[in-house]
C-alpha cells in the first residue's frame, strides 16, 4: 500500500491507500464512473480497455485491464472521455473513424481511439502494428486503417502536448528505490511477488482470481531498464520493455526484432519486460529461445550477491528455475556477434498470438561445412531448449540438404513435444524440422516468407 | 423514392467519445448486486451433492441460488423448455451453470462462484459427431431427408464421380461485449430489464416465466449491443432471467454480465458439421446427380439447432441448379455447449458442402473451378418485375421448365450471379491472376498461391413463416421532431440509422429531426428477434407504414383546410407543400395538432408470399435471395501451412442500398469473419469435453493485419430488388459472411499446386491443416 499521484485526463489524481492490485480498468469504471473504456477479456488481448499512458518516455498504448493502479504513479493516462479537446472538440482520430464509418457496434472503438491516438502522438504509421493488438468483430478493419491513414498528417492538438511535462514533473516529485536498497529489501521478503509490466501476473489477479498478499513493482525500482551496448556485449536489464529491446536489437539482429515485433500487440509490448518473459520460466516465451541461441547469459542477484548463468541453464523443468528464494533477475546480455540469427514463430495468426513453436537458429558455415551450429525452441519442451542432438548431427558435416534430412531422428531425440489446443505434437516437431529446411533455403536465398509476399 | 445517403452509424459519435452507454455502462442506483454462475466441470453426469457453505461465507456474498431456490420456471430455452437456468439433477455439459451467486461487486460474485464444492456421478459423455451417431443421440427423431429426383440413380449414371467428407469447425460469436442484463425491480413486482440481446420480446418472454408474472409485467429495453452476430438471439436469457429471479428475490438491482472466459465456456457457438457427399457430373462438370449427408453438432440442448440445420439443407445448392439431389441432415445431441445461431444460421455450412463439390469436380477434370461454377449456375431468371398486366404464359409452358427451381421448390426467379460474377471476373482481372499464379507456383518451390472465385446465394427470411413480422411506433410532436421506435435491435449493423432515413424520407424531414430510441417491448411488442438479415426488410417498413398513417392524416386535415386535394400535399425537404401553400413540418405537426389530429401510429407488416412446410422441404421460404462473389488470392507457406490472404476483392448485391456505407461494413466485417472461421479461428475441447479454447488468448479472430492487404469491395450497381422491400433494398446482415468461403478455397487451389491429390481442405484451414492436406497432395 502506498500513495501514488498521476493524471486523469489531464486532471490530478492522488489516492491514498489503494489495493496494490486494484486494476485501472476496474478503478475507471466502478470508482470513477468512466465507462467509456471497456473491459473485453480481462487479459490485455482484446484492446478494448486500452488507455493512453504518458510519461517521460513518451506516449503508449496499454491495456488498462493488466495495469495495476501503482504502476500508474508519476504518469498521465487518458481514456478515449479525455481526448476531445475544449469545447468537445473531437480528436482527429475520432473524427475520421466517424468519418470513415469505422464503428460499428462499437465497443472496441474506445481502445482503438486510444491505440490510434498514441501512435498518432508518436507519428507512427504502421496502423496494422500499432492495432495487433484491438480486435474488431465488426468492421473487418479495413474502414479503421482508412480513418487512421487520413489523419496521419493533422498535428498533434496541443491539449494532449502537456501530458508528457506535467507527468514528468509529477515524477520528479518521487524518487525511484535504489537497486541496492530493492535487492536488500526483495532478500528479506523473498514471498513478495515482483510486478514488472503485469502482462502475465495481471491474469493471476483477473482470471486465477488470486490474492497477492505481498507486491513489489519493479518500475518503482532504478536501474532495472538500463540498456548498454559496447563493442563486446549487449546487457539488458530484467526492467526493459520488450518494444525497447525490440528497438535496441533491431540494427544488430533483425530478425530478433521481427521476433519481437510479434511477440505481442503494442499494448502488450509496451508493459512487458524482458526480465519478466525470462523470469516467469514459461516453456513458449518468444524472448528464450532467441536469446539462447545469442548465447546468451543471465544476471543474477540477490541482495548484494550477483551470479551469472547461461540462459538455457536458468531453466530447470517446467515451472522449475534455478532461482533461489529473494534472488531475481537483474539483466540478461550477449555478445556482440556476426548476424546468423533467424527466428521463425508459428501460431494460428501472426498477431498477438502464442507460439506454438518458436524456432531460433544461427549456423556458421565455413567452406562448405557447418562450423557451429546454435539452435533452440519454444513450444516443444517444457522449456525453452537447445537442440543439442540437431546441433551435434549438423557441426562438423556439409551444409547441405543430405545433411538436413539426416538430422531427422535427432529432432526427436531433442524434443517430445505436447499436443495441446495450438498445435499436435507431430505437427509441432514436423514444422520445427521444415524451419531448419527454412533457414538453409533463406540462407539460399529463396523465398520462403508469406509476411513477406506482396499481393 | 430512393435512399443512398452514406450517413454514418446512428451513435457514431457516441462511440468514439465513449459515451455510448452498453449494459454495464448504465447508471445503477446504490446497492445494486452483481451475479456469477457456479459452473459444471464436467460434461455429464448426475449431481449428488452441492456443498456452498464456502460460497456463501465468502466476502461480499448475498445469496446464492440454486434450482430449488427459482420461484417459478426454471428455463432459459428459446422453444424446447429442456434448458434449465441453473441444473436440475443432471449436467449436460463442462460450463453448465450449477448455481448463482449474488454478491455485493462483480468480482465478488466472481471469487465466490469458484469456492462451490460440487460432486458428480460421472456419466459418459458423448462428444463427438461419431459417439453421437453410435449412440443415436438425436434432436427431432432420425434425420431429416428432401429429395427431388433419383439422385442416386443419376450418379450412378454419371460419367464421373467424386465423393468425399468435409468436417467444418464451429465458430466463437466473440462479440466484444459479453453477455449481460440488468434488472430493476419495480412497484407491484414488476420488473424493467436492460439486457444485450437480439431479442427483447423472448428476454421479455422467458423473465415473465420465471417471475411467474404476464408479459406486461416486464418491461425489456435495448439500446445498443457491443455485437451479436447470432449469439444473442437466445443466449441472453440465462443471464437477464438470473439477473431478474435475484433482484425480485432481494429487492435490490440486479446486474450481470459473464466474464469472457464463462462466456465462452457457457454459451452456444456455431454449429460444427460434417458433411459427407457424392456427385455425379459429365464430362464438362455439369451436375447430374448430388447427395449430401449434414451432420450437425448440436449440443446439450435443442435451442434453434433445428432452424440452423433447416437452413444448412436450404443453402446445400448455393448458386447451382441441382438436377437430381438427396439432403439428408442429421441433428445430433452432444454434452457440449448448446450450439447457436451464429451469423448465417446454418447457410455457411451448407454453402461450404456445395462448393466443396465444385472445387472437387472441377479438380477431377483438371478446369478452372470457375468455369465448372458458371456451368451449374442457375439459369437467368425473369429478371424484370413481373407486370400486372402481363398475360400468363401460354398452355404447355411449365414454370419448372422456364425458372429452375431450388432442391424444396422455390423458383428462382431473381438470380444475378451470371452478370454480377462476370463483372467481377473482370474487374479482379481474375483471369490474369490465376495464370500468373501458376506461373508464381512453377518457380517457387515452398510458397504457393491459390485463388478462388466463389458465389454467395442466400435467402431472405425467417424459415419460421409466422416469424416474417414486425412493428413500429411513430410519434410526430408539435415541434416536428420524430420519434421513432420499432421492434428491431441495434448490434452494429446500423439499422437504426437506416430505419431512422426511411422514417425522415416519408416526412421528407432531415435525418436530424428523427430521433432513434432504444427498442423497448412497453412501445412495441411480440417482435421477431433482429435476425436472419431481417431487421431493415421488416422493421423498414414497419415504420413506413407507421409514418404513411400519421402522414395521410396530416394530408386529410391539411388538404381539407386549405380545400385542396390531398393529391397537392406534398412532404419534401422539411416542408409540408399544401396546394401552393408551404408550411415548414413543424409549423404542419402544430397544425395538425390544433386541428386534434393524432400524430402517433402503430405500423405492421408481414412479408408477402413466404410459406414453408420444413417437413416436407417444400414450399417458398424466402421472399427473395441476395447474391454476391468474392475473388480471394492467398499465398502459402508448405513448410509450416502458414498463410496470409494477400488480395480479396468482391461485388456484392445489396438491392438498391437504403445506405451505401453501411452496406459496404457489413461487406467487409461479414467476409473477415468468414474468412477468420474458415482459417483460423479454431474450437478445441479436451478429451473430457472441456472448451480449451475460451479465452481470446487461445481462440484467435482475425486481428488487423489479417485483413487482406488490397481489399476492394463493391456494391453491385446492377442492384435491386424484384419485391417489393422497403425502397428495392436487400438484406445484408449475413449474406457477406460467405464470400469468406473463397478463402478456404483459394488456400485449397495453393494445395492443389503441391501435388496432383485433391486438397480434401477442411475448416478451419488452420497452418497445421494446411501442413496435412499439402502433405497428402504429395503423398
Amino acid at each position: 500500500m502506498r500513495e501514488i499521484a498521476f493524471l486523469l485526463n489531464g486532471e490530478l489524481v492522488e489516492l491514498g491507500q489503494v489495493d496494490p492490485t486494484r486494476t485501472l480498468l476496474d478503478w475507471l469504471r466502478e470508482t470513477r464512473g468512466l465507462c467509456g473504456t471497456k473491459e473485453g477479456c480481462n487479459e490485455g488481448d482484446c484492446g478494448a480497455c486500452t488507455v493512453m499512458v504518458t510519461d517521460a518516455r513518451g506516449a503508449r498504448a496499454l491495456n488498462a485491464c493488466i495495469l495495476f493502479l501503482p504502476q500508474l504513479h508519476g504518469r498521465a493516462v487518458r481514456t478515449v472521455e479525455g481526448m476531445a479537446g475544449p469545447g468537445d472538440k473531437l480528436h482527429p482520430v475520432q473524427m475520421a473513424l466517424i468519418d470513415h464509418h469505422a464503428s460499428q457496434c462499437g465497443f472496441c472503438t474506445p481502445g482503438v481511439v486510444a491505440s490510434l491516438v498514441a501512435a498518432h502522438v508518436n507519428g507512427r504509421r504502421d496502423f496494422d502494428d500499432v492495432l495487433a493488438g484491438n480486435l474488431c468483430r465488426c468492421t473487418g478493419y479495413a474502414p479503421i486503417i482508412r480513418a487512421a491513414e487520413a489523419t496521419a498528417d493533422a498535428p498533434v492538438p496541443d491539449w494532449l502536448a502537456e501530458d508528457a511535462a506535467r507527468a514528468a514533473k509529477l515524477a520528479q516529485g518521487s524518487k525511484r528505490q535504489p537497486l541496492r536498497d530493492f535487492a536488500k529489501w526483495y532478500q528479506s521478503n523473498p514471498e513478495a511477488v515482483l510486478v514488472s509490466g503485469a502482462t502475465d501476473v495481471g491474469l493471476w489477479v483477473t482470471k486465477g482470481l488470486r490474492d497477492l498478499a505481498q507486491v513489489a513493482f519493479l518500475s518503482h525500482v532504478d536501474g532495472l531498464d538500463r540498456i548498454e551496448i559496447n563493442e563486446e556485449t549487449v546487457l539488458v536489464g530484467a526492467g526493459v520493455t520488450i518494444e525497447d529491446l525490440r528497438k535496441a536489437v533491431a540494427p544488430l539482429h533483425p530478425g530478433f526484432a521481427e521476433l519481437l515485433r510479434r511477440f505481442g500487440s503494442a499494448q502488450v509490448r509496451r508493459a512487458a519486460t524482458i526480465g519478466g518473459n525470462i523470469a516467469n520460466g514459461s516453456p513458449i516465451g518468444d524472448g528464450p529461445p532467441a536469446l539462447i541461441v545469442l548465447r546468451a547469459r543471465l544476471h543474477l542477484r540477490r541482495g548484494q550477491a550477483r551470479r551469472a548463468i547461461a540462459l538455457e541453464d536458468f531453466f530447470l523443468d517446467y515451472g522449475r528455475q534455478d532461482r533461489a528464494d529473494g534472488e531475481f533477475v537483474e539483466a540478461v546480455s550477449f555478445p556482440r556477434q556476426h548476424d546468423r540469427l533467424r527466428c521463425y514463430k508459428l501460431a494460428k495468426r501472426f498477431d498477438q498470438d502464442i507460439s506454438a513453436v518458436c524456432g531460433c537458429f544461427s549456423i556458421a558455415v565455413e567452406d562448405g561445412i557447418v562450423a557451429e551450429a546454435r539452435i533452440a525452441f519454444g513450444g516443444l519442451a517444457g522449456v525453452p531448449k537447445r537442440a543439442a542432438n540437431v546441433e551435434a548431427a549438423l557441426v562438423g558435416r556439409p551444409w547441405d540438404e543430405d545433411t538436413i534430412g539426416e538430422t531427422w531422428d535427432a529432432w526427436a531425440e531433442d524434443f517430445t513435444p505436447m499436443s495441446d489446443m495450438r498445435a499436435s505434437a507431430d505437427y509441432r516437431l514436423d514444422a520445427a524440422r521444415n524451419m531448419l529446411i527454412r533457414y538453409f533455403l533463406e540462407a539460399a536465398g529463396a523465398v520462403t516468407r508469406v509476411l513477406e509476399v506482396k499481393p | 423514392m430512393r435512399l443512398v445517403f452514406p450517413l454514418p452509424h446512428d451513435a457514431a459519435r457516441q462511440h468514439v467519445t465513449g459515451e455510448a452507454r452498453y449494459i454495464d455502462d448504465i447508471p445503477v442506483p446504490s446497492g445494486t448486486l452483481s451475479l456469477a454462475f457456479g459452473l459444471s466441470e464436467i460434461a455429464h453426469g448426475r449431481v449428488l451433492s452441492m456443498d456452498l457453505a464456502a460460497v456463501r461465507a465468502a466476502p461480499g456474498v448475498v445469496a446464492v441460488l440454486t434450482a430449488e431456490d427459482l420461484p417459478f420456471a426454471n428455463d432459459v430455452s428459446a422453444a424446447a423448455h429442456d434448458e434449465p437456468m441453473l441444473a436440475a439433477g443432471e449436467v449436460h455439459y463442462a460450463g453448465q451453470p450449477l448455481f448463482l451467486v449474488v454478491a455485493e461487486s462483480h468480482l465478488a460474485a466472481r471469487r465466490a462462484a469458484r469456492l462451490g464444492v460440487v460432486a458428480c456421478e460421472e456419466l459418459p459423455a458423448i462428444l463427438t459427431i461419431d459417439e453421437a451417431l453410435a449412440a443415436d443421440s438425436r434432436f427431432e427423431g432420425g434425420p431429416v431427408l428432401w429429395e427431388r429426383g433419383d439422385a442416386g440413380g443419376a450418379i450412378g449414371g454419371a460419367p464421373h464421380l467424386v465423393e468425399g467428407v468435409l468436417e467444418l469447425g464451429g465458430q466463437e460469436q466473440f462479440y466484444l461485449e459479453t453477455q449481460a442484463a440488468l434488472a430493476l425491480p419495480q412497484e407491484n413486482g414488476d420488473m424493467v430489464v436492460h439486457s444485450s440481446t437480439q431479442h427483447p420480446s423472448e428476454i421479455q418472454h422467458k423473465v415473465a416465466e420465471a417471475l411467474g408474472l404476464p408479459m406486461h409485467g416486464v418491461r425489456v429495453e435495448v439500446r445498443r449491443m457491443g455485437g451479436a452476430f447470432g449469439g444473442k438471439e437466445s443466449q441472453g436469457n440465462a443471464p437477464a432471467c438470473a439477473s431478474a429471479v435475484a433482484a425480485r428475490l432481494t429487492g435490490r438491482p440486479c446486474k450481470m454480465r459473464y466474464d469472457r472466459d464463462d462466456d465462452m465456456v457457457i454459451t452456444g457457438k456455431r454449429h460444427d458439421f460434417r458433411i459427407v457427399y457424392r456427385a455425379g457430373f459429365d464430362d464438362d462438370g455439369r451436375l447430374e446427380g448430388v447427395e449430401f449427408v449434414q451432420l450437425a453438432r448440436c449440443g446439450w440442448a435443442q435451442d434453434l439447432s433445428l432452424p440452423v440445420a433447416d437452413r444448412a439443407m436450404l443453402h446445400a445448392d448455393n448458386a447451382y441448379y441441382l438436377p437430381a439431389v438427396r439432403i439428408e441432415s442429421h441433428r445430433l445431441r452432444t454434452n457440449t455447449q448448446s450450439a447457436t445461431a451464429f451469423r448465417g444460421f446454418g447457410g455457411p455450412q451448407g454453402m461450404v458442402g456445395i462448393e466443396r463439390v465444385m472445387d472437387h469436380v472441377a479438380h477431377a477434370l483438371g478446369r478452372d473451378p470457375l468455369q465448372v461454377r458458371r456451368m451449374n449456375f442457375y439459369d437467368a431468371g425473369g429478371l424484370p418485375a413481373p407486370r400486372p398486366a402481363e398475360p400468363p404464359p401460354p398452355e404447355g409452358i411449365s414454370d419448372e421448365k422456364k425458372i429452375q427451381q431450388t432442391p424444396y421448390g422455390q423458383a428462382v426467379e431473381d438470380f444475378v450471379l451470371h452478370e454480377l460474377v462476370a463483372e467481377l471476373e473482370k474487374n479482379s482481372g481474375y483471369q490474369e491472376r490465376r495464370a500468373a499464379a501458376a506461373q508464381w507456383n512453377a518457380a517457387n518451390p515452398v510458397l504457393k498461391r491459390g485463388i478462388a472465385l466463389t458465389p454467395v446465394k442466400f435467402g431472405i427470411s425467417f424459415t419460421l413463416t409466422h416469424l416474417n413480422q414486425a412493428g413500429a411506433l411513430v410519434h410526430v410532436y408539435r415541434d416536428g421532431s420524430v420519434a421513432m421506435n420499432h421492434g428491431g435491435t441495434e448490434m452494429g449493423q446500423g439499422l437504426f440509422q437506416k430505419v431512422a432515413q426511411v422514417a425522415a424520407a416519408r416526412f421528407g424531414v432531415p435525418i436530424e429531426a428523427v430521433r432513434i430510441t432504444a427498442t423497448d417491448t412497453g412501445k412495441v411488442p411480440n417482435t421477431s428477434a433482429t435476425a436472419a438479415s431481417s431487421g431493415s426488410d421488416l422493421n423498414g417498413m414497419a415504420v413506413a407504414a407507421a409514418c404513411d398513417e400519421i402522414r395521410g392524416r396530416m394530408v386529410a386535415y391539411l388538404a381539407a383546410q386549405h380545400r385542396v386535394e390531398a393529391s397537392e400535399v406534398r412532404f419534401r425537404a422539411g416542408q409540408v407543400h399544401v396546394g401552393e401553400a408551404r408550411l415548414g413540418f413543424a409549423e404542419a405537426a402544430a397544425a395538425c395538432y390544433q386541428g386534434r389530429v393524432s400524430l402517433s401510429a402503430t405500423g405492421f407488416y408481414k412479408t408477402p408470399k413466404v410459406e414453408w412446410d420444413r417437413l416436407k422441404g417444400q414450399g417458398r421460404p424466402f421472399l427473395y435471395f441476395a447474391y454476391g462473389a468474392a475473388v480471394t488470392e492467398v499465398v502459402l507457406d508448405t513448410l509450416t501451412g502458414e498463410n496470409r490472404i494477400l488480395r480479396a476483392d468482391i461485388l456484392h448485391d445489396a438491392g438498391a442500398s437504403l445506405n451505401t456505407a453501411l452496406d459496404v461494413g457489413q461487406v467487409e466485417g461479414g467476409y473477415v469473419q468468414g474468412a477468420g472461421w474458415l482459417t483460423m479461428e479454431e474450437l478445441v475441447w479436451d478429451e473430457r469435453g472441456r472448451l480449451a479454447t475460451h479465452a481470446p488468448s487461445t481462440y484467435k479472430i482475425p486481428a488487423c493485419s489479417d485483413r487482406p492487404d488490397v481489399f476492394n469491395v463493391a456494391l453491385w450497381r446492377g442492384g435491386g430488388n424484384r419485391e417489393e422491400t422497403i425502397y428495392r433494398s436487400k438484406a445484408v446482415g449475413e449474406p457477406p459472411l460467405m464470400l469468406g468461403i473463397s478463402a478456404l478455397f483459394a488456400l485449397s487451389d495453393a494445395v492443389a499446386a503441391c501435388g496432383g491429390a485433391y486438397p480434401a481442405l477442411d475448416g478451419p484451414a488452420t497452418p497445421e491443416r494446411l501442413s496435412q492436406a499439402v502433405r497428402a497432395v504429395r503423398a
